[in-house]
């Protein structure tokens, strides 16, 4: 079959990444032929301010070889600007003459520096910065002459200026404003950023106006309206950039500052599509890459002829990246009506920290000094998450917050190359760094199949996302939307509404309905969906067992000998001579190699072969011994202390709410694992403020705490309320495990859920909203009804057994 | 002569799942895809030797049950960027029966 043909114009960071996303999609659906005006190959333009700054060279910042056009069989002309668009013959022109035909184009020409209308502006030493061009002539100016101006004191400017320094040029900075990134700072930070830099030795001129470029051949000078004079062998302008929209408006193609295009990228010619900063969508213009990203994304996907996914803009943060001077900010950072500022000031650390606050909710922030947790501020920015609960903390971080222990030394600017980062697969700073650089990844999923780094628990995540962003130029930003996984465009909250809204049950149905890409789905995307519908429909939704991980699916933990673990239930941690005995004679009876007590108040028989797993259950059920999902993401223990019956200092009885909990909530599946435990006063013996549910007992009342977690990174519970009635412990637990269960992501567990919704959210649903309260509470018992089995018990049966049996081989 | 084993009933192999059989070589695994292809492996992940046949299968792959490679079940190879190769073996359904070569 013959190929659709897919040219793209402009061969740069937003259109090649399209082509990426597309190749990702549909590998054989067209032949695409590229034209670049530039004689390179696609490069990381954010990159050209460390090539400057002589800390990096050209090699190292081309994104796309040759040789990656030739295996994907694009066609490539460098050198060769488009001149034309001939849109009813469906072809492009180039300069020279070359024509080549279309069925799909794409545009993404970019922009271009804006060069000032000034007298002079067309001397020879007058250039912009956008391009290796550039850089190749500031670079030539640094070695032959001495002075630079650089005009425009934004992002731009004070990279192109720091490089120029670093290049031994003496260097004047030219300001219209009276402070230097005022679209990016506030007074103050912009105050600190300008006495740093002069320190540095930059002449930095603020509120001058420049009346003229003066010279002849070559500038010699610039002068500004007041009449000063500024030598200059070297004039960058960096006073803003214009769409390259040219091209497109002389095909008649409808353009305003730049191509306009609606959600699907789509312009006004429905065989034509446009992305990145030539583009215009819903009023905006971009000058950052995270925004090109997410329309390369959709893009590709209706190139594809997939047909979902929307762009709806982009929230931005931005960071100066000029070595050694940290500075991130974003959103409204000046406040107003209606806002309030939280403002810290550390003269002495250099540090500037201001939270620009409204309803709650962060609106804005501008980080100097100290930009660690731009990240996280820029998360709960984005996800307008409430933040009274913990707003006496905020201005400390998010170390401070939850993550004692690891203290805030760890974070990525200041780890050595050979610091671990991720602990479970051994990954130090170095590999992250190099494979980021050496592959050209940009996303946290490509860094996680390249390098194992946050593949596993997950827990270095948010670190390497900080060393990711430092290493592609400390602009990457976590994408607003992240999809469950590749094989899907739908986020996990988009998904758990469509199972929801659409009564999704079973696989096949949910995979087809939600336009999965891949037939089957993939490790991730399975379990979750199974998950889903199980928790929204608990009488419809067919368990799968072929998408459930091996645990699930064996009942029992896989360890690395291929062997496995039993652990029985033993409610609330109360157990009988009877039941010990029977555990004893299935230990010897299997010749376990170890019986461990576990810290969960339970006992593990260690190292079960697979075969003998359904015998031994059988053994176990018969004497009343059911099983302890030590294996599952699902109800695992519920911790108990001694308590009233017997501890002088009880002030309730422990064991029996912890026996009635673990009898209300045992074997029911949640997001991620789910422990409870029950201290019968506040000396809290059974650790219940590390713990997912937390019940503590107090002189005529209960205590219940939520969102605790021991494990990689410990949480403190949050208090939700008391409650004086036993039963009210029931209701109250009941009714916040299925707010967990219908609302959370699978695999986030309770304490960075709770982090992520506010624990406003969850005492409104949970204690003031008695009906609804109510409601979770019941829904959760008919969910408790119809799952409440012991999987041990189903497995025993003769049809469940073969699985566990190897196939017998004959000749 | 015979260059085929039969080790059991199509039936007995879930899709989406495996089922192992000892052979002479060693402990294979037969995995069966959504589109009912059979696809025979040694059960041993060539990154820590973990059981491939507890694995989710999925398309044209299996993840390993222990630190989660996949592994493309028609060529043995650990999908990159992973290395690692695990012998395969041929396999075939006739009348129902589950054989594997010899
Ligand atoms: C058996 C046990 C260790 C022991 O011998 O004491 C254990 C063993 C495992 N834990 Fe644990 N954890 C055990 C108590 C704990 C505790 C203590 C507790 O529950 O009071 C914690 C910290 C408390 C907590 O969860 O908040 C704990 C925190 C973890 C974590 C980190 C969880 C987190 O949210 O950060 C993991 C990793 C995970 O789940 O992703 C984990 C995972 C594991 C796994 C399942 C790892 C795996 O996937 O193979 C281990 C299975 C070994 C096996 O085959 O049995 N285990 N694990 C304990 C079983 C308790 C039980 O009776 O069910
Ligand atoms: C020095 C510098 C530092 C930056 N730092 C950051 C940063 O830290 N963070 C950040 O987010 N962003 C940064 N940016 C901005 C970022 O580089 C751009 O947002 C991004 O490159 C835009 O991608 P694009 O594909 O839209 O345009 P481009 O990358 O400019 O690609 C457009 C390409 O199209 C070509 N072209 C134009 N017209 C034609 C034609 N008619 N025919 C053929 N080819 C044509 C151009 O030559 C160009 O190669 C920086 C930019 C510069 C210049
Ligand atoms: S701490 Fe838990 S996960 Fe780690 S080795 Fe021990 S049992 Fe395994
Ligand atoms: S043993 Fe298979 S992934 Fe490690």
């Amino acid at each position: 079959m013959q190929r659709e043909k897919l040219v793209l114009i402009g061969n740069g960071m937003a259109g090649v990444r399209t082509l990426e996303e597309l190749l990702k999609l549909e590998p054989e659906m067209y032949a695409i032929t590229v034209f670049g005006d530039e004689p390179h190959p696609n490069y990381n333009r954010i990159m050209l301010s460390p090539v400057l700054a002589g800390e990096k060279s050209f090699d190292d910042i081309i994104l796309n070889s040759p040789e990656w056009y030739a295996e994907h069989n694009i066609t490539l002309h460098t050198g060769s600007p488009v001149v034309s668009i001939d849109r009813q013959a469906r072809k492009v022109i180039t300069a020279d003459g070359t024509e080549a035909e279309y069925d799909r184009l794409l545009l993404a020409t970019g922009s271009s520096s804006f060069i000032l209308p000034v007298p002079g502006h067309d001397l020879d030493g007058v250039i912009g910065f956008r391009t290796i061009a550039d850089v190749d002539a500031m670079l030539a100016a640094a070695g032959s002459h001495k002075n630079a101006v650089v005009i425009g004191g934004g992002l731009l400017g004070l990279e192109a200026a720091v490089g120029l320094l670093n290049q031994g040029m003496a260097v004047t900075v030219i300001h219209l404003p009276d402070v230097l990134m005022e679209r990016q700072l506030d007074e103050e930070s912009a105050k600190m950023l300008q006495s740093e830099l002069e320190g540095r030795g930059l002449n930095i001129i603020t509120g001058a106006n420049t009346e003229c470029l003066v010279g002849e051949g070559r500038v010699q000078a610039l002068r500004l309206k007041d009449g000063r004079e500024i030598p200059a062998d070297l004039v960058v302008m960096a006073v803003g950039i214009r769409p390259n929209i040219q091209l497109a408006k002389e095909s008649g193609l409808h353009c305003e500052r730049g191509i306009v295009v609606d959600d699907t990228l789509l312009t006004y010619d429905p065989a034509i599509y446009a992305v990145g900063e030539c583009v215009q969508h819903r009023g905006n213009v971009y000058g950052l890459v995270a925004p090109l990203f997410e329309q390369g994304k959709v893009c590709a996907n209706h190139l594809a002829r997939h047909g979902i996914g929307h762009y709806e803009g982009t929230t931005l943060a931005t960071r100066l990246k000029v070595t050694g001077i940290e500075l991130f900010s974003a959103g409204n950072f000046t406040g107003g009506e209606g806002t309030e500022s939280i403002v810290m000031k550390d003269p002495a650390r250099g540090v500037y920290k201001k939270l620009v606050i409204r309803d709650e909710k962060i609106e804005g922030c501008v980080l100097y000094g100290d930009t660690v947790d731009g990240a996280w501020y820029f998360e709960l920015l984005r996800n307008g998450s409430d933040i009274s609960a913990h707003r006496d903390q905020l201005m400390f971080g998010r170390t401070h917050l939850s993550d004692a222990g690891h203290g805030g030394e760890n974070t990525a600017d200041h780890m050595a190359d050979s610091a671990q980062v991720c602990d479970c697969n051994g990954v130090c700073k170095g590999d992250i760094v190099n494979a980021v650089r050496e592959k050209g990844l940009f996303t946290l999923d490509e860094v996680k199949k390249h390098t194992k780094a946050g593949a596993s628990c997950g827990g270095c995540t948010g670190l390497v996302e900080q060393i990711l962003a430092a290493t592609v130029g400390g602009e990457y930003v976590a994408p607003d939307k992240k999809p469950l996984c590749a094989c899907t465009d739908y986020t996990h909250d988009e998904v758990i509404k469509a199972v929801k809204e659409q009564r999704l049950t079973n696989r096949e149905q949910a995979m087809s309905a939600l336009d999965w890409h891949t037939p089957d789905g993939c490790p991730t995307c399975r379990p979750a969906l199974n998950y889903y519908m199980l928790a929204s429909w608990p009488a419809e939704a067919v368990d799968d067992p072929s998408s459930r991980f091996i645990n699930e699916r064996t009942h029992a933990n896989i360890q690395k000998d291929r062997s496995y673990t039993v652990v029985p239930r033993i409610w609330g941690g109360v157990t009988t001579p009877a039941e010990l005995r029977a555990i004893a004679d299935a230990a010897e009876k299997y010749d376990v190699p170890m019986v461990k007590i576990t810290g969960g108040q339970r006992i593990d028989l260690v190292g079960v072969k697979k075969e003998q797993l359904p015998e031994m259950w059988a053994d176990l059920n018969a004497a009343g011994l059911v099983s302890g999902h030590a294996y599952g993401k699902a109800l695992r223990t519920v911790k108990t202390c001694i308590g009233s019956q017997f501890c002088r200092f009880g002030t309730q009885d422990a064991i029996q709410m912890g026996i009635d909990l673990e009898k209300m909530t045992w074997a029911s599946w949640t997001p991620h694992k789910y422990k409870m435990a029950v201290s019968g006063c506040p000396r809290n013996c059974a650790e219940a403020t590390i713990k997912d549910f937390g019940v503590v007992g107090i002189d005529g009342a209960w205590e219940l705490h939520v969102g605790g977690n021991g494990g990689l990174k410990v949480r403190v519970t949050d208090m939700l309320c008391r409650v004086t009635s036993d039963a009210e412990v029931l209701e109250y637990a009941g009714a916040f495990m299925q707010l967990y269960r219908e609302n959370a992501r699978y695999l986030e567990r309770t304490a960075p859920w709770v982090e992520r919704v506010g624990l406003p959210y969850v005492k409104q649903h949970i204690v003031e909203d008695a009906a609804g309260r109510q409601a979770l509470y019941a829904r959760f018992l008919e969910s408790q009804r119809i799952g409440q089995k012991d999987p041990w018990a189903e497995h025993t049966k003769p049809e469940h057994r073969l699985e566990f049996v190897p196939m017998k081989a004959e000749a | 002569m015979s260059d085929w084993i039969t080790v059991g009933k199509l039936d007995d192999i879930p899709r989406l799942g495996a089922r192992t059989v000892i052979t002479e070589a060693g402990e294979f695994a037969i995995f069966r895809t959504s589109d009912d292809r059979l696809f025979a492996l040694r059960d041993r992940c060539p990154h820590k030797g973990g059981p491939l046949s507890q694995g989710i299968v999925y398309g044209n792959a299996v993840a390993c049950p222990l630190h989660n490679w996949s592994i493309d079940l028609s060529s043995g190879e650990a999908i990159a960027p992973d290395v690692g190769c695990v012998r395969t073996r041929e396999v075939k359904v006739v009348d129902g029966m589950v054989l594997l070569s010899a």
